[in-house]
């Protein structure tokens, strides 16, 4: 063992020396760099999480309702000698001067935060420090970004609905904020004693109210047990474990994705390590016969063999994880803007995954063919054309798939989307496979027509053509992926911008009290805009179908348990808009108003499983409303027109509570109106839809940005399968080149056919990438998104440009060194 | 197995093999039987194609015989599988070849301290340098093959077969790739460190210069024994 072991050490040192396992090294590096660098990163963002468990609620318990807290909970809060915060969030708009700003407002009580801590500054980009203070009377707390946004300074004058507040500090950490994935609008924080004033929030308004609860562990799980009990619908009460669901869920779907796009490198790193193992392979037959000859067994044999690969795999491996651990701060730099939180350090774990997996991915692709060194007969010192093994394909493969879906099954923890993932990944390698293979050989024929040097190029791609192709796939995988994040979409964005009518509704206006409809409606028509079509609606909670009480955990989807958790909005109307379409059942007649009959949207009654007749009971503010489903409807969302999931006819909700909510287009001109608008209707709110989409739009390039840089990984991979090929294929190019330049070649013609081989490798791999990309461009506009996609020929252009000389530079440059050697000495070695 | 001192250090009993070719089935060896005895040189000559490195393969068991039986340092090679006869060889056999078959990527000192490796031998730099130093390579230890003359590579690949001290040495047409000057020092040092370190010998060769150093020497003519002498 302990002979095996040394021995295996001096013959990777040997080895190491010639240069033959530096390519296997590096394809491991690229492997473990890429699985690293996205696991340090996301490791750091659920090491956040979890420090921030508490901190995220800013409290040990969290009561929270759209309607107001009920006071005997704070009393009996109180009365447990629990400590107690109350804080209320809404969004309204704030005006300095004549500039608006969307806003998230958080008004809060002395005592918060319960835990955690507030910091602010005493003005933007100044630096912070904690504060045990909370907002006082009068005075807000801003973001620094809303002092930009409305050119305003500390101890300046703003409006908050009726009310005039000053601008005291500013905000720059509130610790129940720091998981929010997608704060939209800045925050405003102001005392809750000031709510009133504002007259912002009417009936009906849309509002989350908190009651925050801290205190011993025994104390909070006894408050807790009373109040589950007697929990209304419109509450909801948020523990410690619950954390965030939403950010835990994007996070781990930000995981299963960056994990999978690394898996696609690593799988480019295997085909390169098989590669490079294959030759490998080949010129340690002579080494293993003699070996044989000398008394070594099959097993001493693979045992050394099989070390020397654990040694290089190891020591790969590391470095691999050093570079991911560099190459996550990059990642985390990218995504800074959608956590905002501050990360910390990342823990050794992924580094512990990391090596493990390089050395099963090293094993998996280069095992195999290795493995046919024990097979080499000894009687190949006396005869060289002894049978010598032949690398097994099936077995190369066979290992290497295995490895792989174990791999993907461990990013991906959800069989179905392994499936497809893997369903996709085969299919596309196949299908660019064939086709890279047709290509090579329809090359073939076109050898008569060029030059010399471009001949000379064609019949190397040609004659081996299985690792042309291979080639061709690697490359084509890595560009395809690139153009496909960048041009195609944006030209999807672009494609679906068209497919919105030019003058789609901008702006929504929402908590309009019912008196102020109609005036709203004049006070457009006096401003020479189309007046906007108003829109009642009743917030209610769906309780139970069929008389069987809705529960979240009754649903697998999680659309479905947001909808079973959430409120909806009942509206009601008369007649059917033109935008939606009852595609089962009867839209009601004019003798059905009042009746209580229910019109819901197709797609979210399929998620709720429910169907035409079912009854559905909703909680409006505390009574119960029994309706019957006596339609389904699609609706045409993109017009961006106020549209409802349920509506009822004219009459049933009379008597509850209701807002209204209006859609209207306002050009850069037209937004002026909303400043008098806002001062006659303060307690309006407006939501500017071209903000939302420029920080939705921001998001997805923040986000396909990160897949890009994950995707570099792709390309170095790609870079290594051709290294790869190219190394082994050294040995017959030095010897071609050898015979060449005895006919008389001079280098400058071997050059040629060098860069002409090369350049016509990347032109293919780029125009097949450009061709794949675009098919599959079309087939999401097509299919996914439902709307007309132009093929740009940009794609193809610069798929078939960045292939052709990104890999004629690299591989002239990798097999240059054949033009060095002297012919005379090349020949005597052959 | 049995192992006696009277046994011969090498023999074959009846020994054939027959290959399978495109063109049908080929007898390569054909009933031979030959005894070498402890400390004896034997050389076997004969035409190019005769199944000399053939019958060298099989004494040596590098390769199984079709038929008959093989015996080495009085273990039967023909019961035991391929392992089973390389563990016999390991630092009981020496290899000299025609092509020298030393490996490219280890230097002179690396490629002799191989077969001590292979077996755990502690000593092993010490003794591949004082054998080199015998051969007359003391100064180019940590030369690559590619860096040494043919001549040099043979002695090499001498000093590496003796470098365990094997009791048995085959040598398949040692001198084949050489000019006739230094394939005479070759077989000089040969027969040489036979001597000194008292090995037995089997050599394969079709120059009866070289043979003429052997104790004995028996030809091969068609896979046959002709004669022995």
């Amino acid at each position: 063992m302990i002979n095996t072991l040394i021995f295996s050490l001096r013959s990777l040192r040997r080895d190491w020396r010639s240069g033959e396992l530096r390519i296997l090294a590096i394809a491991v590096v690229i492997a473990v760099a890429s699985m690293t660098a996205v696991g340090f990163f996301t490791d750091r963002a659920r090491q956040a999480m979890g420090q921030q468990a508490g901190e995220l609620l800013a409290a040990d318990l969290v009561l929270t309702s759209s309607n107001p807290i009920g006071s005997d909970r704070i009393a009996y809060a109180r009365a447990s000698t629990l400590q107690t915060a109350q804080t209320l969030n809404f969004r309204s708009v704030v005006i300095a001067d004549d500039k608006m700003q969307l806003v998230e407002v958080k008004a809060v009580s002395a005592a918060y935060p319960l835990r955690g801590s507030l910091r602010v500054a005493s003005k933007p980009f100044a630096s912070d420090g904690v504060t045990s203070l909370t907002p006082g009377r009068g005075e807000v707390w801003v973001n620094p970004d809303l002092l930009q946004k409305l050119r305003v300074h500390v101890d300046d004058i703003i409006n908050l609905g009726e009310a005039e507040f000053l601008v005291r500090k500013v905000l720059t950490y509130e610790p129940d904020r720091g998981g929010e994935l997608f704060n939209i609008a800045p925050r405003v924080m102001m005392n809750i004693e000031d709510v009133p004033a504002t007259r912002l929030l009417q009936p009906g308004s849309r509002a989350r109210h908190r009651l925050l609860v801290a205190g011993t562990d025994d104390r909070v799980q006894a408050y807790r047990t009373w109040l589950t009990s007697r929990l209304n619908p419109d509450e909801r009460l948020v523990t410690l474990e619950d954390g965030r669901p939403a950010l835990r869920a994007a996070l781990e779907r930000a995981q299963r994705f960056l994990g999978l796009a690394s898996l696609v490198s690593v799988f480019l790193a295997g085909v390169a390590m098989a590669m490079a193992a294959r030759r490998y392979t080949q010129r340690h037959l002579d080494t293993s016969a003699i070996m044989r000859c000398l008394g070594a067994s099959q097993r001493t044999i693979i045992k050394i063999f099989t070390w020397e690969m654990f040694w290089i795999g190891l020591a790969a491996s590391l470095i691999g994880c050093l570079i991911g651990y560099v190459a996550q701060t990059g990642l985390a730099w990218i995504l800074a803007g959608l956590v905002a939180t501050e990360l910390p350090l990342p823990s050794l774990r992924p580094a512990l995954v990391g090596l493990p997996l390089g050395l099963a991915v090293l094993m998996g692709f280069a095992l195999p063919p290795l493995l046919a060194l024990k097979d080499v007969p000894p009687t190949r010192v006396l005869h060289r054309q002894a049978t010598t093994p032949v690398p097994r394909n099936l077995a190369t493969y066979a290992l290497a798939f295995f490895t792989m879906t174990g791999l993907m099954l461990w990013h991906a923890r959800d069989v179905q989307l392994l499936a497809y993932v893997l369903g996709g990944a085969v299919g596309t390698v196949v299908v660019l496979g064939m086709t890279a293979y047709l290509l090579v050989k329809l090359l073939n024929g076109l050898r008569g027509r060029v030059g010399v040097a471009w001949r000379f190029g064609f019949a190397n791609i040609s004659r081996r053509a299985h690792v042309s192709a291979a080639q061709i796939v690697a490359f084509g995988l890595g560009i395809m992926v690139l153009l496909l994040l960048s041009l195609v979409r944006g030209d999807l964005l672009e494609g679906w911008r068209k497919t919105l009518p030019p003058e789609a509704p901008n702006h929504f206006l929402i908590n309009i009290q019912p008196d102020q409809a109609q005036a709203l409606r004049d006070f457009f028509v006096a401003h020479d805009t189309a007046a906007p079509g108003i829109y009642p609606m009743v917030r209610a909670r769906l309780v139970a179908i069929n008389g069987k009480r809705v529960e979240p955990k009754d649903f697998d989807d999680l659309r479905a348990q947001r909808f079973a958790q959430r409120e909806f909005n009942l509206s009601w109307a008369a007649q059917l808009r033109a935008d939606n379409r009852v595609v089962s059942g009867r839209w009601w007649s004019a003798n059905e108003h009042g009746q209580r009959l229910m019109s819901f949207e197709q797609e979210l009654a399929a998620t709720l499983r429910i169907k035409l007749g079912d009854v559905l009971t909703f909680d409006i503010a505390g009574s119960k409303l029994d309706t019957a489903v006596t339609n389904l409807r699609t609706v045409d969302w993109d017009t961006f027109n106020v549209n409802f999931f349920t509506i009822l006819p004219p009459g049933v909700l009379n008597d509850y509570p209701a807002t209204y909510v209006t859609s209207v287009y306002l050009s850069r001109e037209g937004r002026r109106i909303l400043t008098p608008m806002l001062e006659q209707f303060p307690n309006v709110t407006v939501i500017d839809v071209d903000a939302l989409l420029g920080k939705v739009r921001q998001i997805m390039e923040r986000v396909s940005l990160a897949v890009e840089y994950v995707f570099i990984f792709t390309l170095l991979a790609g870079l290594a399968v051709l290294y790869a090929a190219m190394q082994a294929t050294q040995d017959e190019r030095r010897y071609e080149m050898a015979v060449l330049r005895t006919l008389g070649a001079h280098r400058g013609q071997l050059l040629r056919g060098l860069v002409a081989e090369f350049v016509t490798l990347g032109l293919l791999a780029g125009a097949l990438a450009g061709v794949a990309a675009s098919i599959i461009g079309y087939a999401l506009a097509e299919f996914v998104f439902h709307f007309g996609y132009r093929l740009n020929l940009w794609v193809w252009l610069a798929g078939t440009a960045c292939g052709a000389v990104g890999i004629g530079i690299a591989g002239t440059l990798g097999t240059r060194s054949v033009l060095r050697q002297p012919p005379a000495k090349t020949l005597r070695e052959v | 197995m049995s192992q006696t001192s009277t046994a011969p250090m090498v023999e074959a009993q009846r020994v054939s093999k027959k290959v399978t070719s495109p063109e049908g089935e080929l007898l390569i060896l054909d009933d031979v039987s030959l005894k070498v005895d402890a400390g004896d040189a034997i050389a076997i000559v004969g035409a190019s194609g005769s199944g000399k490195s053939t019958l060298l393969g099989l004494l040596a068991g590098l390769d199984a015989p079709t038929g008959g039986r093989v015996f080495l340092d009085g273990i039967e090679l023909t019961t035991l599988d391929e392992d089973g006869r390389a563990r016999l060889r390991a630092g009981r056999v020496g290899f000299v070849f025609q092509s020298f078959q030393l490996l490219q990527s280890l230097t002179a000192l690396e490629n002799v301290m191989l077969p001590m490796e292979l077996i755990g031998e502690g000593s092993a730099r010490t003794a591949a340098t004082d054998i080199l130093q015998r051969v007359g390579l003391g100064k180019r230890l940590h030369h690559y093959p590619n860096q040494l003359s043919g001549g040099e590579q043979q002695r090499c690949a001498i000093a590496r077969a003796f470098a365990s001290y094997p009791k048995m040495l085959f040598a398949d047409e040692p001198t084949g790739n050489l000019d006739q000057t230094t394939g005479a020092r070759i077989a000089e040092l040969l027969f040489a460190l036979n001597s000194e370190r008292a090995t037995t010998l089997v050599l394969v060769t079709h120059d009866r210069a070289i043979s003429e150093h052997c104790h004995r020497l028996v030809e091969l003519e068609a896979g046959r024994l002709n004669r022995a002498a």
